[in-house]
């Protein structure tokens, strides 16, 4: 094999959305041909973010149609036109605005319950919720339902006393369902008003695991039933998030580790194929780094603007 | 589809059978050309000529290197990578499988950051039935690791596995901490007895390749064990980080047990990519 074969592919590869724009955005005059090119770039660009095949061919096929059409090529600066229904495009895909959490109110007891693959961030992730709704105004009690995990219940109390928030934890305790489900009863007798379940990491594809969560969700029926997903996942985010979806029903996604600097196409990806609304981003490993997912930021970031 | 005709239609579903198994695009597109320029010089004519045509390319691609101890002398391993891929786990099932080969183990608790990662590894360390060098959380990594390194020369015939904090790759402040560790660790050992284990998790997409890429400029990573393959992910992104950045792979981890580590079989690979181009 050439070896030289990689260097000019790279080179092919190089141009930013940045580059892209600016060259597009410039143009007076834009010909279809031009477009076909620059679509072309897209797909690559997207394929380098991470953003799953199937749905950069539909975004891309969609994209060509409205990209072409007489009113953008005839209108005042095509150029323009264009990379703004390329960004608009994504930043619809990705939900328009911000969805945050499906709670009710503090005089009852809601339930959220975070499921994942191994090391996605869901320990982490349940503090950091218990934190931001703690700041709100909440009354929330993270219960230990990973009983697999070499001392998972120890990070989740650790982490519950650095931010004040109680935890329910049993010793000894074999069963996932029944911790839930005490956490769940503790809750409600001591008027917590929100109950946030952190289980443990389980492959998409184990059957006997993916069994044991759907015991979980029935037992508890939670407000929010969130997967956390990594945002440096491939091709494969959907597939998974497909699966959690099959057997629990999601009502939503957060997308820890977006301080890394993966482009994030994960984001898309799972948006458009599964539908659900990404709630929140993880930005770091502190109780405070959870953000609001904003689908215009994510789509600048997709795009490498 | 079947590897058949020689169709643009074939080009294309090559190349995105090999995208959807995490290769970096222009690698695939690269793969691809090669095939259709042979297939255009008439060298491939059968399906089968081209089906083992792909194989080896991709099986080429992938480099592995083996990492289990030589010899008896004394050995530490620093085991690295972002947060949550497997590196604790993954120290736990190299400790077996050294353990079983009869050799002398120890850990380094080296996560003095993450909420009780110390008793993650000495959950493990009891287990295993092996000695863990730690001190508490918040305590200089360095030191810690130092004490063991302190501790296998003076009995001789020890291996240390070292865990570390997961850290991203982009954080500079943190990856300048590992190298602290790492001169730490050169201070005290010669270098054929030191080996950096980068561990990267194969669901990751592209962002891998950075990983590997930024702790390789870093430390020198002597080997990649790719972990969590039994994801289903086909794990392609071993082939773009060995074939754009020269890094071999050690180990895969194929689930959550001592037992489910074994030497990078790039033959896996190439199977699993090879049923999604075929299926
Ligand atoms: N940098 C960064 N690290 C994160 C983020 N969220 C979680 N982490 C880290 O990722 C690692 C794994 O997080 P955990 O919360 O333990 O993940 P988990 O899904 O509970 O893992 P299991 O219970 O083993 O399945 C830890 O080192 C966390 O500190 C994030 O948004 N950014
Ligand atoms: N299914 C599967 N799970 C794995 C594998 N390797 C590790 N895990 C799981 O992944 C999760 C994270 O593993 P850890 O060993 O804690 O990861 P880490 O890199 O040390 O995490 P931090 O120290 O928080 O950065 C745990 O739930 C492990 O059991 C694997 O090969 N397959
Ligand atoms: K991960
Ligand atoms: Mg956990
Ligand atoms: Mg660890």
């Amino acid at each position: 094999m050439r070896s030289s074969g990689v260097s000019i592919l790279f080179d092919r590869l190089s141009t930013t959305f940045s580059d892209l724009f600016r060259q597009m955005g410039g143009k007076a005059k834009i010909s279809e041909k031009n477009v076909q090119d620059a679509v072309e770039q897209i797909k690559l660009a997207l394929l380098e973010a991470d953003v799953n095949l199937r749905v950069v061919r539909r975004f891309v096929n969609a994209t060509l149609k409205e990209a072409t059409g007489e009113h953008v090529l005839r209108s005042v600066s095509p150029g323009q036109q264009f990379v703004k229904i390329v960004h608009d495009r994504i930043v619809h895909l990705l939900g328009d605005e911000a969805a945050g959490l499906n709670l009710k109110g503090p005089d009852t007891t809601s339930v959220i319950l975070l499921l994942g693959l191994q090391g996605s961030g869901k320990t982490t992730t349940a503090s950091k919720l218990a934190a931001r709704l703690k700041k709100e105004g909440r009354r929330p009690l993270l219960v230990a339902a990973d009983l697999v995990r070499p001392a998972a219940v120890d990070q989740l109390v650790t982490l519950g006393s650095q931010i004040a928030v109680d935890v329910h934890s049993e010793k000894g305790a074999k069963d996932p369902v029944k911790v839930a489900k005490n956490g769940l009863k503790r809750g409600k007798k001591e008027l917590y008003d929100t109950v946030i379940i952190d289980t443990s990491g389980r492959m998409h594809v184990d059957a006997d695991l993916m069994k044991e969560i759907k015991s979980v969700f029935q037992a508890v029926k939670p407000d929010e039933t969130l997967m956390v997903a990594d945002a440096m996942t491939g091709q494969h985010a959907v597939d998974i998030a497909k699966s959690f979806d099959e057997t629990v029903e999601l009502s939503g996604v957060i997308l820890s580790k977006f301080d890394s600097d993966t482009r994030g196409g994960a984001a898309l990806s799972l948006k458009s194929i599964t539908g659900k609304a990404i709630k929140f981003i993880g930005v770091g490993e502190k109780s405070d780094d959870l953000e609001p997912f904003v689908p215009e930021r994510i789509a600048s970031r997709i795009l490498g603007m | 589809f079947q590897l058949g005709p020689h169709s643009e239609g074939f080009y294309e579903k090559l190349e995105d059978a090999l995208i959807e198994a995490d290769i970096k695009a222009s690698i695939a597109m690269e793969i691809s050309d090669e095939l259709r320029n042979s297939s255009q010089a008439g060298k491939l004519s059968s399906p089968e000529e081209l089906r083992s045509f792909v194989r080896d390319v991709i099986s080429q691609m992938i480099l592995t290197v083996n990492l289990d101890p030589e010899n008896n002398d004394n050995a530490i391993y620093l085991v690295l990578g972002v947060n949550g891929v497997g590196k604790t786990t993954s120290m736990a099932k190299l400790a077996r499988r050294w353990l079983d080969a009869g050799r002398s183990v120890s850990f380094a608790a080296g996560d003095t950051f993450r909420a009780a990662a110390v008793d993650q590894l000495a959950v493990h360390a009891g287990r295993l039935g092996i000695k863990i060098f730690q001190q508490g959380q918040g305590a200089d990594p360095s030191a810690v690791i130092f004490d063991g390194l302190e501790s296998i020369k003076a009995k001789g015939e020890g291996i240390l596995l070292a865990d570390t904090a997961g850290r991203m790759h982009n954080k500079s402040q943190l990856v300048k901490e590992l190298q602290k560790i790492d001169r730490v660790i050169r201070s005290k050992v010669d270098d054929p007895s030191y080996r950096r284990i980068l561990v990267i998790d194969a669901t990751t997409g592209q962002n891998g390749i950075q990983q590997a890429e930024v702790f390789h400029q870093a430390l020198g990573i002597d080997g990649i064990i790719l972990s969590k393959y039994d994801s289903r992910a086909r794990g392609g992104l071993a082939l773009s980080i060995s074939r754009t950045l020269g890094i071999p792979f050690a180990y895969m981890g194929t689930g959550e047990g001592y037992g489910d580590i074994s030497p990078m079989d790039p033959e896996a690979l190439v199977e699993s990519i090879m049923s999604a181009i075929e299926g």
